[in-house]
């Protein structure tokens, strides 16, 4: 039988409290944001703002925790904005969002950093010490080397397929500095927005490959912004070595993310974008179950290992009430399931 | 189809205006607020403060008058009150329309958020958003006084639709009310409207949604009313020549910021509506200099002749500290004087305006 597992990528926006302190203490200029070698006072805020991260999880009742990524100023680019071989340079649109990121010029060797593993201790400490943690387990997140070698800019390494593969080693040296975790979600917003060219779809999977194959832990590679092309679907479920694959269902067109599953089939666990992570209407859970099972019932399988329920982006675009029921409903949702 | 700007254009001529060329300088719409209108903004709020909401209608006020006189003094044909009382240009207009509700701040970059509203139910029409602020600014002012208006496309795609099918058909509710809003001005005697809308430069294939707003917006609005549309920061042939269809009577432009490599786009075909050109910058702390102002009006006399041209800074000039706001005001208005005295002159050949 299926195992239905309630779950985020992570991206969180800040508590208000911690967006008035934070914006004092650090400022609201380009030259303010996070370069990862913060002073204690702000450390300690960012402490505070993970705490109230793992405890809204656990009130929720998801089934997997994630860091919260409070202090990813630059969304997803954050591990190369805070890297030593990196210089940011001017403020360029995420996506096609009204939010903006530093753009990181990759201008050295990407060697190992460290940064998001001591974030990932310190959740997995905090989900040790926490009442009522028996049934949730830590999840890690990072961007796809994909998306990540998309966002930045190269200055350092050859051709777009060898910045591919240093990404992905620079994630993968990452990834092997984890403390233990169950799932891995691997952001790759990019495969949908400006998916590889005809032909390239290979060094795409092989840097995700790189990445997914440095954990035992289930790999879970999440896509946004709407339905994937249907060559780079059939190579991302063959080659990427993810246990499953996340797919928009709020975004886009559905019935080509139907098709897809159809045509090519599926990972052995998938992972569906069901609560709308930009939009303050928060979805009835058992809206979201019957979704699900309607997802299900579309693809010719007996049945998946697990399907993750999770929201279809990051959910940083929310105000912060919006987002904490937004974790209701996946966890209310997967409950309905049961 | 364009509107008739030929018909409304002459009445912001002051009528000791020196030249027989008339470019009509104006403003984008926002100034830097004077340091103790945020200190009031903050106090109103502290429950400890005797400070009260009519303190901060009076403060309002004064800074409304300052600013407004400031607009005068720098010489311009027409003014604004620097968008003294508004907090944020979709926030402001969203606390006056029915339908909308704030759950709290939103990421847009770093620390800077932005309270973005999300619409729970169909948006109507409450109390006039404008008409006091309007009545306000032309009593204390000589000059004509322009209404910027945030537009409905931004007020739609810069908000959560919780209730709308799309957000398309919660733009047309919202030109709607637009509409009825600016009726309201115009009654009150509002010559001179601005829509802003930001949200296109992101998303610039939606134009045509943009276009059928535009045409709900100026529906019944006579043609001695002037209708501007503003939009900044995107690839304006993403958009041209569609705007030559727009119902309006003036697209204003921000190219200053990108030094005119985007004026090409608009001489073929030819430009249609009266264009307002920024020629200083919005985001840069230093005055330009007269001579380089002249420089940037003559880029846009390739585009349209002067009796077509206006000029304004790219953008609203709030973020700059407010003695380079007014700087880049008052250089620009001399700049103006300048040129127009040239083509008068025949000093500017206006079939070859970068010719010296
Ligand atoms: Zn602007």
């Amino acid at each position: 039988m299926t195992q239905r597992v309630a779950a985020t990528p992570g991206l969180y926006p800040l508590p208000d409290w911690a967006k008035e302190t934070l914006s004092e203490l650090k400022g609201h200029q380009k030259g303010d944001l996070l370069s990862g070698d913060e002073g204690e006072a702000i450390v300690e805020q960012y402490d505070e703002v993970r705490a109230e991260f793992v405890d809204d999880q656990l009130d929720a009742g998801l089934d997997r925790v994630v860091e919260g990524q409070g202090r990813w100023d630059d969304m997803i680019a954050h591990p190369l904005t805070v890297h030593d071989s990196v210089e940011t340079g001017g403020i360029v649109r995420y996506y096609d969002n009204n939010n903006f990121y530093r753009d990181p010029r990759v201008v050295d060797d990407l060697d190992f950093s460290g940064d998001v593993a001591r974030e990932l201790e310190a959740a997995g400490d905090l989900l040790a010490d926490a009442d009522g943690a028996a049934d949730a387990s830590l999840a890690a997140t990072l961007p796809g080397p994909y998306s990540l070698a998309d966002l930045a800019t190269n200055e350092h390494y050859g051709d777009e397929a060898d910045f591919q593969a240093a990404v992905a080693e620079f994630l993968a040296g990452e990834v092997a500095a984890f403390p233990d975790h169950e799932t891995l979600f691997l952001l790759e917003p990019s495969l949908v927005t400006n998916p590889p060219a005809e032909g390239a779809e290979s060094t795409a999977t092989d840097a995700i490959a790189t990445v997914a194959d440095a954990t035992d832990a289930d790999v879970v590679v999440q896509t946004s912004y709407g339905a994937l092309g249907e060559k780079l679907y059939a190579h991302l479920v063959d080659e990427a070595g993810a246990d499953a694959l996340g797919l928009d269902l709020v975004a886009g067109d559905r019935d080509d993310t139907v098709y897809n599953v159809q045509e090519f089939g599926a990972t052995d666990s998938l992972a569906l974008g069901l609560v709308d992570g930009q939009n303050t209407l928060v979805e009835e859970p058992e809206t979201v179950a019957e979704r699900v099972e309607w997802f299900e019932s579309q693809v010719p399988a007996e049945g998946f290992d697990r399907t993750y329920l999770t929201p279809n982006t990051e959910l940083f675009y929310l105000p912060a009430n919006k987002y904490r029921a937004k974790l209701n409903a996946l966890a209310a949702a997967a409950e309905v399931l049961d | 189809m364009v509107r008739n700007p030929d018909a409304n254009r002459d009445q912001f001529r002051p009528h000791d205006h020196p030249n027989d060329a008339f470019l009509l300088t104006t403003v984008v719409g926002s100034y830097p607020k004077p340091k103790w209108l945020n200190r009031a903004d903050e106090l109103v709020e502290d429950p400890d403060s005797k400070f009260d909401a009519s303190d901060l209608e009076e403060a309002h006020d004064d800074a409304c008058r300052l600013v407004t006189r400031e607009h005068e003094r720098a010489g311009l044909d027409t003014v604004v009150d620097g968008e003294m009382r508004r907090n944020e240009m979709v926030e402001f207009f969203a606390d006056r329309i029915d339908g909308y509700e704030f759950n709290g701040p939103v990421k847009v970059w770093g620390h800077n958020y932005f309270d973005k509203p999300s619409v729970v139910e169909e948006v109507a029409y409450d109390e006039p958003w404008l008409v006091d602020e309007f009545e306000f600014t032309s009593d204390v002012s000589e000059r004509p006084v322009k209404v910027p208006i945030t537009g409905p496309y931004t007020l739609g795609f810069w908000a959560f639709n919780e209730a709308y099918p799309s957000t398309e058909e919660l733009v047309y509710d919202l030109a709607d009310l637009v509409n009825e809003e600016v009726e309201k001005l115009v009654e009150a005697g509002a010559r001179y409207i601005q829509i802003d809308e930001p949200a296109l430069a992101t998303t610039p294939e939606d134009h045509a949604i943009v276009g059928e707003a535009l045409e709900r917006i100026v529906s019944g609005i006579d043609e001695d009313v002037r209708i501007g549309l503003h939009v900044c920061y995107g690839d304006y042939s993403r958009i041209y020549p569609e705007i030559n269809d727009y119902p309006i009577d003036e697209f204003d432009v921000e190219l200053c910021n990108g030094e005119y490599e985007q004026i090409p786009t608009f001489t073929d075909p030819e430009f249609e509506p009266d264009l307002a050109l920024g020629v200083v910058d919005a985001h840069t702390a230093e005055v330009e200099s007269v001579e380089a102002i002249k420089e940037n009006i003559r880029q846009g006399l390739r585009v349209v002749p002067p009796e077509k041209l206006t000029v304004s800074p790219d953008c609203g000039l709030k973020l700059l500290p407010r003695d380079i706001a007014y700087g880049k005001m008052e250089n620009m208005v001399t700049a103006v004087r300048e040129v127009e005295a040239e083509i008068d002159s025949g000093a500017i050949d206006v079939d070859d305006p970068l010719d010296d």
